[in-house]
């Protein structure tokens, strides 16, 4: 899957050195293509749907109640791991763990790759994490794992990971939801 | 003018905000006659402009003078004194983590002085505006105009623009808070003048009105979370990974590198818009001599060209306005036809040579000529550019 890159000498696929950049307003990518946010949505439910031990991964800007916004996208974050029959997993902060990360139970953006390695994901949902943080672990897990990722955010979406929509505030969240339990019932899952 | 709180409508001074289209391309403009450094100042009263730092050195001691005035007037939020550009561009830094729009400007040696700071204000994504005001770095000590310390910007992370004249400086540094703010931008911008030539010369401007403002920023949209009394600035520079050999950290370190300079090559689109165009080009559309150049040397060569077409001479000019990201694709369009590519410079290395000849290498086969190049203060007459096309062409035999 990790059909991009390498950038250089690099190990990391950069997206943005192939060519690749966010997505329009209105619009997400899959993979290389500029898609309708619709399709996107329907592909990363099917994704994750399909593949073995998937999760979301809620960043801070979830998982703390700064505001209201944040307090109505944790509900439909809890929602949206039942519907999709994923797991969660936590990325707390963005400090690195020393001397060791607990695989088990969190993620961190400094080395993603060893709790998608732990748990065995095959497929993921980035959501609520800072953008500058979601980037820098999409190209680690890109490299490093066959994870599929998928970035749902609320500003203007990432390249690095082989799905992502934008602008995804509490309202189109609640439509990604109505769209997965769609894809859920017709793949009988 | 007294300081109000800030509206959904107006600014703390009582400026309208509006969008940076409307004030770019679509408020009525009236015609004023100023030096850069006042265009300057015209500018960032139109920006809701958070904080600013400065430290006098020439050429660009009289635009930081009057953002301060504008600090008096109600227009910028706060402005202070540096110790010296280290320390400023630090402050600046501490003030664009803590989620303010901020503004500095600097020159040659104070430049360098403060080196260390630009590659960590791009990996702390704080979108400051830096106005560089080009000056000469050689020893002795010069203050004369000279771009040669672009050269030590090229790496450090940050976006790289570069206007020709006083209309461009205008323009540039309201649209460079706007797209170093996107969010999957976020980082620094340097914009770029010639100092002395842009920086103290009089021009003709075309100014909107200025009881219109930019929006203010927002920093909970930024890709790192703003400081607040539970987020010290620049958590990450004391976590432990940076201290480590492992391949954790190595892998940290080189994906967030990437990251950076991904997000130069996010501004493409945003800047195309506001910029229209990463390139701009003049002249003969098919002509085989192609003057490559930026800031004022684009103007020599525009005026070169003006003389080589009295001789029946075709040449076209391309200017670059994007330096970082550099417009590649864009380049290698207006260079299609060209037989010859000529780079004229205000410095003694050729930094814009060299970026020319990496972008088309295995793509063109022109002639890339890093010439007519001047350095230490000297002016670039036309002449001396159009010397260099009769002696590197064969014009003379008729092309």
């Amino acid at each position: 899957m990790a059909n991009l890159g390498p950038a250089y000498y690099s190990p990391y696929p950069v997206a943005a050195y192939d060519g690749l950049l966010t997505p329009p307003e209105g619009k997400a990518l899959l993979l290389t293509d500029i898609v309708d946010e619709e399709v996107a949505m329907r592909e990363i439910a099917r994704v994750m749907l399909t593949s073995e031990n998937a999760t979301i991964f809620p960043g801070p800007q979830v998982l703390y109640a700064w505001n209201d916004e944040a307090k109505k996208k944790a509900t439909l974050i809890k929602e949206m791991a039942e519907v999709l029959n994923a797991k969660m997993i936590p990325m707390y902060d963005y400090r690195p763990k020393y001397p060791k990360i607990d695989a088990e139970v969190e993620i961190n953006p400094n080395h993603p790759n060893l709790t998608i390695w732990h748990n065995n994901i095959k497929a993921c949902i980035f959501v609520g994490v800072h953008c500058h943080y979601a980037n820098v672990a999409l190209k680690i897990v890109r490299s490093e794992t066959d994870c599929y990722t998928a970035a749902i955010c609320g500003l203007s979406g990432h390249e690095d990971a082989m799905a992502t929509i934008r602008d995804q505030h509490s309202e189109e969240m609640a439509k990604f939801i109505k769209i997965a339990k769609e894809v859920k019932q017709e793949l009988g899952k | 003018m007294s300081i109000k709180n800030m509206t959904a409508e107006k600014n703390w001074s009582g400026q309208t905000m509006v969008s940076t289209d409307y004030l770019l391309f679509e408020a009525p403009r009236e015609k004023h006659f100023m030096t850069g450094s006042e265009v300057l100042k015209e500018a960032m009263k139109r920006c809701t402009v958070d904080a600013s730092v400065s430290y006098p050195i020439t050429p660009q001691s009289e635009a930081a003078h009057l953002i301060g005035e504008l600090w008096a007037e109600g227009y910028v939020g706060t402005y202070f004194r540096g110790e010296n550009e280290f320390g400023v561009m630090s402050e600046v830094a501490g003030c664009a983590m803590a989620g303010a729009r901020t503004v500095t400007t600097t020159s040659g040696p104070g430049t360098l002085r403060a080196m260390e700071n630009f590659p960590m204000w791009s990996g702390t994504r704080i979108p400051v505006q830096l106005i560089l005001m080009a000056r000469g770095i050689n020893s002795p000590l010069t203050i004369q105009p000279d771009n040669l310390e672009v050269t030590f910007m090229l790496e450090t992370g940050c976006m790289i623009w570069y206007a020709e004249n006083v209309q461009e400086l205008f323009d540039m540094s309201i649209a460079a808070f706007t797209v170093a703010e996107m969010p999957d931008v976020h980082v620094p911008i340097v914009t770029v003048v010639d100092g002395f030539f842009v920086s103290h010369t009089r021009e003709s401007v075309m100014l909107p009105s200025d009881d219109i403002a930019l929006r203010r920023y927002d920093p909970y949209a930024a890709p790192l979370p703003p400081i607040d009394s539970e987020m010290p600035p620049g958590r990450f520079l004391r976590d432990p990974f940076v201290m480590k050999s492992n391949y954790i950290s190595y892998a940290t370190h080189a994906s967030w590198q990437w990251e950076i300079r991904s997000a130069v090559e996010r501004s493409i689109p945003y800047a195309k818009h506001f910029l229209e165009g990463l390139v701009h080009t003049t002249g003969d559309e098919d002509a085989e001599i192609v003057f490559v150049a930026c800031g004022t040397a684009s103007h020599q060569a525009k005026e070169a060209n003006r003389e080589l077409t009295k001789m029946g001479i075709k040449t076209k000019v391309v200017k670059l306005r994007t330096i970082r990201p550099f417009p590649h694709a864009e380049l290698l369009e207006a260079t299609k036809n060209a037989k010859y590519i000529f780079v004229p410079e205000f410095n003694v290395v050729g930094w814009l040579d060299k970026e020319v000849t990496t972008s088309l290498y295995g793509k063109s086969d022109a002639k890339i000529i890093g010439r007519p190049r001047v350095a230490g203060g000297m002016s670039m007459p036309a002449e001396a550019i159009i010397q260099e096309v009769l002696d590197n062409t064969d014009v003379k035999k008729g092309a």
